[in-house]
């Protein structure tokens, strides 16, 4: 069909409009499908086939690898497994938490300052956001070591024995998740509460309502959209970390993160580590989708 | 209400201690004298000056730089034209629902997942070719993946606020496609160009994971070497290299919020 139409003034056939557009779109998208969509899809294919002596793929399609992510092996029923993925949503959610009780009065404090200092605080939260991983969670590494205070404290008051640091644990996954994490909520937070209309807490408080219910109906229903967005953006890459449960778990604290890249790494098992992304899979999506009932839509920028 | 002033004042300030007190903590033990434990023993740079010997860590810090820069360039070309062609032109509602949730994949899944589906796309693809092994290659492939939908998103944000008021008034004029691209939509887009370019680049540093899944034996990067180094054995050069890399942020950070200050303001 020829049809002609207007677009940005010039009379075009639409066809060539179309044909235009997809120029455009074409390369991004290619880049898009061959590298993102088609390996995700390869991901879920992959789940069903097993692991042959060498570590290659066997295509037997079976749900092995689900029943075994379910716990069941040789040896009977294991919930190991599930144990792992149960303790890295509990783990997410305890960060998340976590991070949006410290969130709110780091927020509160920025928002009061003058604008000039204003954006100079707001750098100091940023500067540790941009931080790479690696990096803040080393540094819990070396300030958790038995020669420092901390650790010194800790076996003072019968914690730990002493002489031993305060890594590996499931203490020090908690502070570097926390730290790791506490940005993201943070900043989406902040340009909530910068433009919260203080008038509404005034009211309150002219009404008498006690602190408690200040918050929960003048002060959170005005923040709901920074801190939603915080939530997911923390939930999300929360459940499947890896780096902090490495390096300050150990062998103690395994999450889906870890088991993930055992799969890939030492044990080559391809097949089972796809079927572990596609429960870690499932759980992201599903808190993606309890925030989107919430929320409209994802607006994540 | 004063007492819960102080109270959210303290509780921020030590928020903003426990943030930074790792981290300080790494730059205090980066200029100590000793090679092995935590006690003092008097100022030194000579760790610093023992990095910029250390080959492994120089040919690590120049595989950093190369992945950055260009991956950059890669993914601020296609996700510029992704966002033109995304928001300039009359798609069908169902196509932009497509497009939008594609773009928005890299953002909303775990980097872990799309590792381990690079992990295995690359897997197939080395029997095709054999660019596709473990390497620098891959890894500038994996990190252009996550870094186009983030240009993308910040280039078409940018788009929408600009308007098409300017594009229509030149067609008005008679502008040609190639002139009205050229000379019109791509000098008032700069700003969101660079701002998604620098956004990509401090992905690219962030990055850990995508990094991990891809490298192969020679492509090793700072936060790679990092990591094998916590795990293995750990020298005051970690320490030095470390603050550095600290040091490198905040420069980053300092000029991303000058410059978007700057676009802002304009």
């Amino acid at each position: 069909m020829n049809r002609l139409m207007v677009w940005y003034g010039e009379l075009v056939v639409q066809k060539d409009l179309i044909k235009r557009g997809a120029l455009f779109l074409s390369p991004g998208m290619l880049w898009l499908m061959i590298f993102l969509v088609l390996p995700g899809l390869i991901l879920v294919v992959i789940s069903f086939a097993g692991r042959g002596d060498y570590g290659e793929l066997v295509w037997d399609f079976s749900l092995e690898n689900y029943r075994r992510l379910m716990g069941y092996g040789i040896f009977g029923w294991a919930p190991d497994y599930i144990l792992i993925l149960l303790r890295s949503v509990w783990v997410a959610i305890f960060t998340t938490g976590l991070s949006v009780i410290l969130s709110y009065p780091l927020c509160f404090f920025i928002a009061r300052k003058p604008v000039r200092t204003r954006y100079l605080w707001l750098m100091v939260v940023i500067i540790p956001f941009w931080t790479n991983m690696v990096i803040r969670t080393y540094s819990w590494f070396l300030i958790l070591a038995p020669e420092l205070p901390f650790a010194k404290l800790a076996a003072y008051l019968k914690l730990v024995s002493p002489g031993m640091a305060l890594y590996p644990s499931a203490f020090a996954v908690y502070l570097g998740m926390i730290s790791m994490f506490l940005p993201f909520v943070a900043l989406p937070l902040f340009s909530s509460v910068e433009r919260l209309d203080w008038t509404l807490v005034e009211a309150a408080q002219d009404l008498y309502a006690s602190n408690l219910r200040i918050f929960m109906h003048a002060i959170l229903p005005q923040t709901l959209p920074g801190l939603s967005v915080g939530i997911i953006l923390t939930l999300v890459p929360a459940m499947g970390m890896f780096v902090v449960p490495d390096l300050l778990g150990g062998a103690k604290y395994m999450l889906v993160g870890n088991l993930i890249q055992q799969q890939f790494g030492a044990s080559r098992d391809w097949a089972f580590g796809a079927a572990i992304s596609m429960g870690l899979m499932v759980l992201t999506m599903f808190s993606l989708y309890l925030y989107r009932r919430k929320n409209k839509g994802i607006e994540l920028l | 209400m004063k007492r819960i002033n102080l109270l959210v004042n303290t509780m921020a300030l030590g928020t903003i201690c426990f943030l930074y007190l790792p981290l300080m903590a790494v730059a205090f033990f980066s200029v100590n004298n000793t090679k092995y434990g935590l006690a003092w023993k008097g100022f030194t740079l000579d760790w610093y000056l023992k990095l910029f010997q250390n080959e492994v860590i120089l040919h690590a810090a120049w595989n950093t730089l190369v992945l950055a820069v260009v991956s950059t360039l890669v993914s601020t070309v296609l996700g510029t034209v992704l966002a033109i062609g995304m928001d300039r032109f009359p798609w069908p509602k169902r196509m932009n629902t497509i497009l939008d949730l594609t773009l928005h994949l890299p953002v909303v899944i775990p980097d872990i997942i799309l590792a381990a589906a690079l992990v295995v796309a690359f897997g197939f693809l080395r029997q095709v070719s054999s660019w596709f092994e473990p390497g620098l290659f891959s890894m500038i492939i994996g990190h252009i993946t996550f870094q186009v939908a983030f240009v993308a998103l910040v280039v078409r944000s940018r788009l929408i606020s600009i308007g098409k008021d300017v594009e229509e008034a030149a067609r008005d004029l008679y502008a040609s496609n190639a002139y009205l691209l050229w000379k019109i939509t791509l000098p008032l887009l700069i700003p969101g160009i660079i701002a998604g370019a620098m956004l990509a680049f401090t992905l690219s540093l962030d990055d850990f994971v995508i990094s991990f899944f891809t490298a192969g034996p020679d492509s090793v990067t700072l936060p790679l070497y990092i990591f094998a180094a916590v795990r293995r054995v750990v020298t005051p050069q970690i320490h030095a290299l470390s603050t550095l890399v600290l040091l490198v942020t905040i420069v980053l950070v300092a000029l991303m919020e000058r410059f978007s200050r700057k676009t802002n303001t304009k």
